[in-house]
């Protein structure tokens, strides 16, 4: 039995042969993806068939740009001379003519740092907030960029920021000397005392500070503020005021008590409930009406003053979601503990909710910074403000959509961007949670 | 007797509005109403004496007197003869109107994409995420200015029409589509029954019995269908009934139809434009496209996140069933996906909506446009104007969400 | 955070604005500058160039006024206005004059409550068509569909128009000239109507110019000019007279180039008055002596801020007409100076 002759004992493993063609590789990939079916096939021919007639019939455009002339009828004049008569082309040529306006508006050339840089230095401030690895110290940069930020823009004197940075380290001060007492009290003087600060002693520290050591930036005026810049402005600074305002909304509509809880519905309720054109219509048609006689400030102030609010009640819903989200054993903890209202907001609560609502607030803020765009309906030279200022000058009338596609382009880079930021962050909390 | 204990009285001290937590929180809603009355005092006092210094006064009577200026869409009679407060009325129902028709095509694009974007045609999907990513990406505002150029550029002018060899025609020879707009057949009645006066608009009679008797036709099908039911239920075998449902659903309108004498006007070029048919503006489609193709991005986002929500278990079990994968989509995905889907899609219908108060970069006439736009700038009344127009979106907003949020309570899971 | 300091910023506003109620000269006077509000763009009357700078006629209307008064003409914030946005910004004090190509009608100088201080431009409104269209008349544009800027009085005065000689119409609403432009170069309508300066500064621009025809019709009569709030006279008068130095100075025959020379001392006494060699007027407007020279040195005078403008040598290529002077047969007239 044992000595069975075998014909032949393979001893070790053949090679595995090489799958058939039709199963690897691109050949593989494209059965798969693109000819699984009869329908699937289709499907593919049509798509393929519209991508490439679109670029076909662009890639002329595309290829013929001109980036270098003084007007659109030299623009013409280039691409005829080049390619013939009949031949159409895009005239870049505005876009490096008017890309400053388009970004900083009239924001005077020399100064194009300080814009620059304060937009770096706002990646540097976010960062800190949104990713929670680097040190929390870092945080106390964060709260000082506003001020930063704002003189870096605006310029002038250094002590303005300073001394209304002081206001609130006041009533910080004041807040913390009372909180042993009674939060609710402590509250009130710290706002008090800060508002009185800032009323009063505030225009007399700068005053003095400046007189004793002037150290100042060239000031740029607001009606100097443009383009994209402008956009940028109103959307961050829209975002970060609404913020805080938006904390309170939705702590509000979920409060027991009622006129707070249906003070905060009706203005959550009424603000989503308008156009934001309506909005930037009252900033700068009634907001005149609505204040003492006399006042007149900034447009751009009245604009932010509007986006924040608007910004807000949309805040105060991505919040109440994030509490929402909550397991209600976080708040039965929290009372156990026997932490009062705020304490339990503040330590359990709010850094819980918050956290799971970075996506919607990232959402938010590209939904508003796109919204901004609607700010050339009250007269302010936004980039679509812009694109009609230059489309009214003889040199470059009857061009467009060479700077619609730079304006679109750009705003896709920024919202694309931070969208992308936004479900990476969605990703990062699942996993956090599961 | 004596010496059940009577509980300490209990004594109301000043402070107990501060330190108690039973009287604490009417101490801070009753601060918190004192400021906010003072805030609304402090505004409407300065409205009142700003107004008095401009030598102005707060009054709609504005709204009736003559309007002067032509709108080019209007659902309901109107003229330059006509008052403000009926120019805002046809801008209203031409807002309204777009709001709809946006609405429903942007529910079409976004549900299609949605879905394509999980298909599993890699160019398909790639399409599809170009399409949401650059719409959701880029404001609408360029979008609605970019989509009526491309369409004031692509489509024939009506003189394209003319002449011997004309580089254009009608499609059958009844559809015009050119650069003003898309110029359809109307429907019309040689032996019309006439109009009702409302008051405000007219009323086609002719609509109304049509309306009727499609209304009658549909309860007849309803009924047969249900009594094919029994039968089947009783039975088990169903009856035949698809000739007699289409019997019930055409015959009556048509012979209504034919009563009334039915006939189409075709568009034909005559003078400048197309005359006759039914005209739909160039504005209105571009704004129609833009808010449906926009939104719709945006929608497809929430498709694809309902769908994704329900669990791969799901499918499986309908392919097990042996379901083919569009059955599975339309009978197991995307009803359970629905519930998911439904309330963030009312915040994109409420959107569109505030949207439609674009209009203006294109020219169609909405509410912002007439109320906010034309009748605010020759009466100089912002105040009234602006507010009125608030108080309507805002009317208009709460309508819309207080009807989807009841639908979305009778399609919600009933839980236990 | 930051709420602080915008309302740091808004208090401070507040508080300037609340001091500033005096007289708009005193108050422009010690801002040092002057805010006039100009259209968001349009060719020819106001748009910023490649470096930012306001180009056009208006402007220059607002550079002379800051000349006359603060002595430099480049002292001057530009302030865009919407057609919707102007009257409100000039109400609110946003800006200290307006000049905006905006049209002298009885309801905006008596109901809307502000003071028109004279005409620079006399316009009109007209129609453009293209010459393949072979209409020679606007009476034989029935049925037509015709282009319109939204927000201005040119809504009105054509459905008068079309009303007054038993036409149709069907109006295309557009909010800005140049997105108008567009629509009527694809021909999306038959018809472009807006003031006749409008149409001839837009078809200069087309790339094929001779294609189109502005009809003979004017349907409107447009006169433009500054503005300012009613109740301040004194700013008002301001405003006036520098706009009508600069109508006297072509009068009068002083340019730019000659001013340094003339106001050495003329035998031509209202020269001299004009100019501040005899001195006097300065002093009534609340202004140094100066000021009418710098108004006209500024940009020169009336001809010459035409003529850079918008006049026969500039892509816009508009003849004088109306705006002569009534020495040549137009309406340009200044009251005298004495």
């Amino acid at each position: 039995m044992a000595d069975t002759e075998h014909e032949f004992v393979r001893s070790q493993m053949l090679p595995a042969l090489a799958p058939p063609s039709s199963q690897v590789g691109a050949v593989r990939w494209m059965r798969e993806n693109l000819f699984s079916g009869w329908a699937n096939t289709a499907l593919t021919l049509i798509s393929a068939y519209v991508v490439i007639h679109f670029l076909w019939g662009m890639a002329p455009w595309w290829l013929h740009a001109v980036w270098n002339a003084s007007s659109l009828p030299d623009c013409r004049k280039i691409i005829q001379t080049d390619f013939g008569p009949h031949a159409e082309g895009a005239c870049f040529a505005v876009v490096h003519e008017r890309w400053k306006q388009l970004l900083y508006g009239f924001y005077p050339d020399t100064e194009y740092w300080r814009p620059n840089l304060a937009l770096i230095l706002m990646l540097a401030a976010i960062a800190p907030i949104l990713f929670s690895h680097l040190p929390r110290k870092l945080l106390a940069f964060s709260a000082l960029y506003p001020f930063i930020g704002y003189w870096l823009i605006w310029g002038g004197t250094i002590w303005f920021p300073v001394s209304a940075l002081l206001g609130f380290v006041i009533g910080g001060v004041v807040f913390k000397l009372l909180a042993e007492k009674s939060a609710v009290v402590a509250a009130g003087a710290g706002i008090v005392i800060a508002a009185l600060w800032w009323m009063f002693g505030e225009s007399w520290l700068e005053a003095a500070l400046h007189a004793a050591l002037p150290i100042s930036l060239p000031s740029v005026e607001s009606r100097d503020i443009g383009g994209f810049l402008l956009s940028i402005i109103i959307g961050v600074s829209g975002i970060t005021l609404s913020l805080p305002l938006g904390v309170l909304l939705a702590l509000g509509r979920q409060s027991n008590m009622f006129f707070i809880r249906s003070v905060s519905i009706g203005f959550i309720e009424f603000i989503r409930g308008v156009p934001l054109i309506t909005l930037l219509f009252t900033a700068s048609l009634l907001l005149n009406y609505f204040l003492p006689p006399g006042t007149n400030f900034d447009l751009i102030l009245r604009v932010v003053i509007m986006v924040t609010l608007f910004a807000a009640a949309y805040m105060a819903e991505v919040i109440r979601g994030g509490l929402a989200a909550l397991p209600r054993g976080q708040y039965e903890a929290a009372d156990a503990l026997g932490l009062d209202y705020w304490k339990a907001q503040r330590l359990i609560i709010m850094p819980q909710a918050l956290k799971i609502s970075i996506p919607g607030i990232v959402n938010t803020f590209i939904g508003l910074f796109k919204d901004t765009t609607l700010v050339v309906f009250i007269g302010l030279l936004d980039p679509i403000g812009f694109i009609n200022a230059i489309r009214a000058t003889s040199e470059w009338n009857g061009i467009y959509w060479e700077l619609y596609i730079f304006v679109g382009a750009l705003f896709f880079v920024f919202c694309y961007g931070m969208s992308q930021y936004s479900m990476y962050l969605e990703r990062k909390l699942r996993t956090d949670h599961r | 007797m004596a010496d059940v204990t009577t509980p300490p009285k209990d004594v109301f001290r000043l402070s107990m509005l501060i330190y108690d937590t039973r009287y604490r929180s009417l101490t801070i809603q009753a601060i918190f109403m004192i400021l906010l009355m003072a805030g609304a005092a402090w505004l409407v006092d300065n409205t009142i004496h700003n107004l008095h210094a401009l030598g102005k006064d707060f009054n709609y009577s504005f709204l009736w007197s003559r309007a002067g200026y032509d709108i080019n869409q209007h659902f309901i009679e109107y003229n330059n003869d006509d008052t403000h407060g009926r120019a805002m009325l046809v801008g209203l129902m031409n807002t309204l109107f777009i709001a709809l028709i946006s609405c429903a095509l942007a529910t079409v694009f976004g549900v299609v994409a949605g879905v394509l974007r999980l298909s599993n045609n890699w160019i398909v999907r790639k399409l599809m995420s170009i399409y949401i990513e650059a719409f959701r990406n880029i404001p609408l505002l360029i979008w609605i200015l970019v989509i009526f150029a491309v369409m004031t550029e692509a489509m024939p002018a009506p003189s394209a029409f003319r002449g011997e060899n004309p580089t254009s025609s009608m499609w059958f020879g009844a559809v015009a589509v050119t650069n003003r707009g898309v110029y359809f057949p109307e429907p019309l009645f040689s032996r019309s029954l006439g109009n009702i006066d409302l008051g405000i608009f007219y009323v086609s009679t002719d609509l109304i019995a049509i309306l009727i008797v499609l209304a009658a036709s549909i309860y007849a099908y309803r009924r047969l269908g249900r009594h094919a039911e029994k039968v089947q239920n009783a039975t088990g075998v169903r009856p035949v009934t698809w000739w007699k449902s289409a019997l019930i659903l055409i015959a009556p309108v048509l012979v209504l139809l034919i009563a009334l004498g039915f006939h189409l006007g075709y568009p034909a070029l005559k003078g400048f434009n197309f005359q006759g048919g039914i005209q739909a503006r160039n504005s209105l489609i571009a704004l129609w496209l833009a808010l449906s193709i926009y939104t719709g991005a945006f929608i497809a986002e929430i498709v694809r996140a309902g769908i994704q929500a329900i669990s791969r278990g799901q499918s499986e079990a309908a392919f097990a069933l042996g379901l083919r994968p569009s059955r599975t989509m339309n009978l197991v995905i995307l009803p359970q996906a629905l519930r998911v889907i439904i309330p963030p899609m009312i915040s994109e219908y409420l959107n569109i909506t505030k949207n439609t108060s674009l209009a203006i970069a294109v020219g169609y006439m909405d509410l912002r446009a007439t109320l906010g736009g034309i009748t605010l700038n020759q009466t100089g009344r912002e105040l009234e104007a602006m507010l009125l127009m608030m108080g309507i979106y805002l009317a208009i907003s709460l309508i819309i969400s207080g009807v989807m949020n009841l639908y979305n309570r009778s399609v919600k899971l009933k839980e236990r | 955070m930051k709420t602080t300091v915008f309302l740091g910023i808004a208090a401070s506003a507040c508080l300037m604005a609340g001091a500033a109620s005096a007289g708009t000269l005193d108050d422009v006077k010690q801002a040092g500058e002057l805010k006039c509000g100009v259209t968001t763009g349009l060719a020819g009357f106001a748009a910023p160039d490649s470096n930012g700078v306001w180009q056009g006629f208006d402007v220059d209307y607002c550079r002379a006024v800051a000349a006359a008064v603060l002595g430099d003409p480049t002292k001057v914030k530009f302030v865009p206005t919407t057609g919707q946005t102007r009257f409100t910004a000039l109400a609110s004090g946003e800006v200290d004059m307006l000049a905006r190509n905006t049209t002298w009608t009885f309801s905006r100088d008596v109901d809307l409550k502000f003071t028109f201080v004279g005409i620079n431009y006399y316009d009109g409104q007209g129609f453009m068509v293209p010459k393949k269209l072979g209409v020679s008349s606007a009476k034989e544009l029935d049925g037509a569909t015709v282009c319109i800027q939204t927000g201005t009085t040119t809504e009105l005065n054509l459905a008068d128009y079309f009303k007054a000689n038993n036409m149709k119409y069907e109006p295309v609403p557009i909010e800005t000239n140049a997105e108008a432009q567009q629509q009527f170069l694809a021909g999306a309508c038959d018809v472009y109507t807006t003031d006749r300066s409008g149409l001839a500064a837009t078809r200069a621009t087309f790339a094929k110019p001779d294609d189109y025809v502005v009809l003979p019709e004017v349907i409107s009569k447009e006169p433009l000019g500054p503005l300012v709030r009613q109740g301040d006279d004194q700013w008002a008068d301001v405003v006036r007279w520098v706009s009508n130095a600069l109508v006297e100075g072509e009068d009068l025959g002083i340019t730019s180039a000659n001013i340094e020379e003339l106001s050495k001392g003329t035998n031509n006494p209202e020269i001299n008055r004009i100019l501040g060699t005899d001195p006097g007027f300065g002093k009534m407007l609340g202004l140094d002596e100066q000021w009418a020279k710098r108004a006209i040195a500024a940009n020169g005078n009336y001809g010459e801020i035409f003529a850079a403008n918008l006049g026969e040598s500039t892509p816009i290529g508009l003849s004088r007409g109306l705006n002569a002077l009534w020495t040549q047969g137009g309406l340009q007239y200044s009251p005298p100076f004495r």
